[in-house]
């Protein structure tokens, strides 16, 4: 993979977004909304018995942070599947450009916007109230666990991209995956109130590990061999994703 | 090197079953070469196998079997050498829309390994050569079509590259357009001794910009040589005799065919294409022969030569026949 190259992407895809007004304020207003409907549907949550937290908001609000990067990474391959439909796509791999930058390119620009929705939440839970006790080493694991939330499932949407090269397939898989991993987690519920097989199914789904990992640490006496375990997952897997997503690439070479 | 720039040898592409849709045998052992410093053009109708070619030659494809040398350099073994002696204007437009075209090409040039300022240096003077050097600022998407098909070619030329790859380089823009992009495909080929290969499927186009042509038909080359030798080969003229009432029971093409100095025959619809000798005196024989036997006839027409007489002649059908059954 060639750090020029990524950089390079990088700055493509970056300068694109900061010219689609439209697009950012989307992908701000909605976690904001999210954050605010869910917090107030769902606030009485905390009274029943054996759920952990005593404020609902203060709960949610880390769960908001990677519901929002799984969501907003979903759309990523929308971008390679406008350079399919046009030829960049073609004209760029009969280049010598690295396709782990390219990948890796687009990825960072996804995970910049992953950081700056973060930032947001925080500051809107912030706002409705929500305080933590674990100062900012938790903040700053939350950031990273959410950035890798949006890289891996960004890269995910990249491959599914570059396979399918279908809008519509892509917005069909993305949303097919990604509102069971989000019930299927503590992002909302606490999962001593959850159903069993609910919590069964959450040991193996990648949000979780992000929302334990924030959780955790964002917590007054954080578990760090669980915020450390769980993040430790998240990585290996996100590294994962992302190798098995550039090599998508040749698949599709092997189409055209 | 050798004196071949770009030489294929006995493609052969497959491209798998999908849904609804039997196995394509795109190229069946196809083998062309370009000398260097020439514009090649391939012809072909829609589906004979020109941008597969194009896409095995710039490395983005893999052929299943046959081998491919482009610049000296072979396009699997040494895909990376080929990747940057060639520059490749696939034929949907490759520019990206969302930034303007001087960061389109900035961003190429550095791709290919430019500093900043040697990028924008040579982005620069790309923009002021195809004439666009005051619209360089604004964002591609706000381009008309012709402007974007000349910032394409801009950026298949961004690094220099000995090979030019132009895929229905003028599909899709008007007149004016089309001849402007021609005049600079002219000027790249005279001044700067670029090799070129060129797909079309406009005859006009490929009798104005390639020096030599390749006729491709189900992944063949069916003809080779310079627009002249092919159009020469052919003996003589070609007659069209268009009918009031297609000509069912063949009864036409028959009495036509008896005619002295009557070649070939080719049906389609209510025209019959005939190459014969001299057309001068084939016309007012075919004319008698179709008023004795009371025949009503709309028109009668004889030319020279042209391409299309070419691609009829090595594929059995018309240009136009072969596009519409594309």
């Amino acid at each position: 993979m060639s750090v020029a190259h990524t950089g390079l992407v990088f700055g493509r895809w970056t300068r694109a977004s900061y010219r689609q007004p439209a697009l950012i304020a989307f992908t701000l207003i909605q976690p904001a909304i999210w954050l605010l409907l869910f917090g107030q549907l769902f606030q009485g949550v905390v009274r029943i018995p054996g759920f952990g937290d005593s404020s609902y908001i203060a709960f949610l609000t880390p769960g908001i942070v990677m519901m929002t990067a799984l969501m907003t990474s979903g759309w990523s391959g929308t971008a390679f599947i406008q350079d399919m439909e046009r030829g960049v796509m073609d004209r760029l791999l009969a280049s010598p450009v690295s396709r782990g930058g390219l990948m890796a390119g687009q990825l960072l620009s996804n995970a910049s916007t992953t950081l700056i929705q973060t930032i947001l939440v925080f500051a809107i839970g912030f706002a409705a109230g929500a305080r933590y006790d674990g100062g900012a080493g938790g903040y700053l694991i939350t950031i990273v666990a959410s950035m890798l939330i949006g890289t891996a499932f960004g890269s995910l949407s990249n491959a599914v991209a570059l396979l399918t090269r279908q809008q519509e397939a892509l917005i069909g898989i993305s949303q097919f995956v990604s509102l069971p991993l989000t019930f299927m987690s503590s992002i909302m519920i606490d999962p001593a109130v959850a159903p069993h097989w609910v919590n069964v199914a959450a040991r193996y789904n990648p949000v979780d590990w992000a929302t334990i990992a924030a959780r955790q640490s964002l917590a007054a006496s954080p578990d760090w061999s669980s915020v450390w375990r769980h993040s430790a997952y998240l990585l290996a897997f996100t590294l994962i994703v992302g190798w098995l997503s550039t090599r998508a690439f040749r698949t599709y070479q092997r189409s055209v | 090197m050798a004196t071949h720039a770009l030489e294929a040898v006995d493609l052969v592409k497959t491209y798998p079953a999908g849904r609804k849709k039997p196995p394509l045998r795109a190229l069946d052992g196809l083998t062309v070469s370009v000398p260097e410093g020439v514009v090649l053009g391939l012809l072909g109708p829609n589906g004979a196998g020109k941008s597969t070619t194009v896409k095995i030659l710039t490395t983005l494809s893999r052929a299943d079997s046959g081998t491919a040398r482009v610049a000296g350099y072979d396009v699997v073994r040494e895909q990376d050498r080929v990747r940057r002696a060639i520059g490749y204007v696939p034929q949907k437009s490759s520019s990206d829309p969302m930034a303007t075209g001087l960061e389109n090409l900035v961003l190429s040039g550095r791709i290919f390994g430019l500093s900043r300022q040697d990028a924008t240096g040579r982005a620069t003077e790309l923009l002021e050569r195809f004439g666009l050097a005051e619209h360089g600022g604004r964002a591609v998407k706000t381009y008309s079509g012709g402007m974007q098909r000349k910032l394409d070619v801009a950026l298949g030329l961004v690094h220099q590259p000995r090979v030019l790859f132009l895929d229905e380089p003028t599909t899709g823009l008007d007149p004016e357009a089309r001849a402007d992009l021609w005049n600079e495909v002219l000027r790249l080929s005279g001044q700067e001794g670029l090799t070129v290969l060129l797909t079309t499927h406009y005859l006009e186009e490929a009798d104005r910009l390639a020096g030599q042509l390749a006729i491709v038909d189900h992944g063949k080359i069916v003809a080779e040589g310079t627009p002249e030798s092919l159009k020469s080969a052919l003996r003589g003229d070609s007659v069209q005799v268009e009918l009031v009432d297609p000509d069912t029971d063949g009864s036409v093409r028959v009495l036509l065919r008896q005619l002295p100095g009557v070649g070939e025959i080719v049906v389609e619809g209510n025209t019959l294409r005939a190459r014969v000798d001299r057309g001068a005196t084939a016309v007012p024989a075919v004319l008698g022969v179709l008023e004795d036997k009371a025949i009503p006839v709309v028109a009668v027409t004889v030319s020279r030569p042209s391409l299309d007489d070419v691609y009829l002649q090595h594929t059995g059908r018309s240009f136009r026949v072969a596009e519409e059954a594309a």
